[in-house]
């Protein structure tokens, strides 16, 4: 378990909480990621706050990597080298199926697993049980992360 | 004018936003090897198992759990004139054929919505792709619930 880190994940974990925390008693909205930007798409009610939302979490992103530099190091590697697994088909499918099921089971691990989660939505439960339910499987059976 | 447009509500977005951003790169769930190391559960005899998605997930919940008790003894939000919570309630087959769809896509790639957007401020390989591909997917996804919901028996 050596890459297991418990300290940045409850830090990092407490900032997203916090980030849907203000958005909902702030503006009464979800903060989920797949319906902030799906919702871009027609048809759009409300795109300039999806926008400046989206903007601001990916200059975030960037921010935190010039000043923590070192902090994202899995199994020995620096951040630069990040990178997508699998060959472009694979990456073009995963991105086909993420955007089709998020959209059509209205959530994502934002919406359904952080915000569901905490209003104590059925709806949201088993949604959260049928993704981690399938992700483990899809994980454990193509061994992508190994 | 409209509320959503006006500058608190746009300050907030953009300050949750932030906080999203610099938590998904401070957890490292930014790193889709990191997540895929947690769904792993065939590594968890060896002992390579990471659990760390599963901290993250726990402290968020707990931060934003709190935030709904402050929020249910609004009458509404600060700067809106509603909660705008789904409108669907009921466990139905998009719940169920979409989450799937989702947890295969999450599985193969280790990439769920949010870290796919933080993730345009470093541009790996290949993202282009696979955001393209999760954009379509998502457009498709507004009819493909339509025909669901006329075929539900």
């Amino acid at each position: 378990m050596e890459s297991f880190t418990p300290l940045s994940a409850l830090l990092g974990g407490a900032m997203i909480g916090l980030a849907s925390a203000i958005l909902w008693v702030g503006n009464g909205r979800i903060a989920g990621i797949s319906g902030i930007f799906g919702q871009l798409l027609p048809p759009a009610k409300t795109i300039i706050w999806r926008l400046v939302f989206l903007a601001s979490m990916i200059g975030a992103a960037y921010l935190a990597y010039y000043f923590l530099p070192d902090l994202s190091v899995v199994g020995g590697q620096k951040f630069e080298q990040v990178k997508l697994i699998g060959s472009p088909l694979w990456i073009a499918i995963a991105g086909l199926l993420i955007g089709l099921g998020t959209k059509i089971g209205n959530g994502c691990t934002s919406g359904h697993g952080v915000c569901g989660l905490a209003r104590f939505s059925l709806r949201s439960l088993v949604g959260v049980l049928i993704f981690f339910g399938v992700a483990i499987i899809t994980v454990t059976i193509t061994g992508v992360a190994r | 004018m409209n509320d959503s447009l006006k500058l608190p509500y746009l300050l907030v977005a953009a300050i949750s936003g932030a906080l999203f951003g610099g938590g998904l790169y401070i957890s490292q769930m930014i790193d889709p090897l990191k997540v895929l190391r947690f769904l792993d559960f065939g590594a968890i005899p060896s002992g390579n198992w990471d659990p760390s998605l599963g901290f993250v997930i726990v402290a968020a919940i707990g931060v934003m759990f709190i935030g709904v008790r402050i929020a249910d003894k609004r009458k509404m939000p600060l700067f809106n004139g509603k909660f705008h919570l789904p409108d669907v309630k009921k466990i139905d087959k998009p719940l169920v054929i979409g989450s799937s769809l989702f947890g295969a896509g999450w599985g193969m790639s280790g990439i769920c919505p949010g870290p796919a957007i933080a993730l345009i401020a470093f541009m790996p390989e290949n993202l282009l792709i696979f955001l393209i591909t999760m954009f379509a997917g998502s457009f498709l996804g507004h009819y493909a619930i339509k025909w669901i919901v006329a075929n539900e028996a």
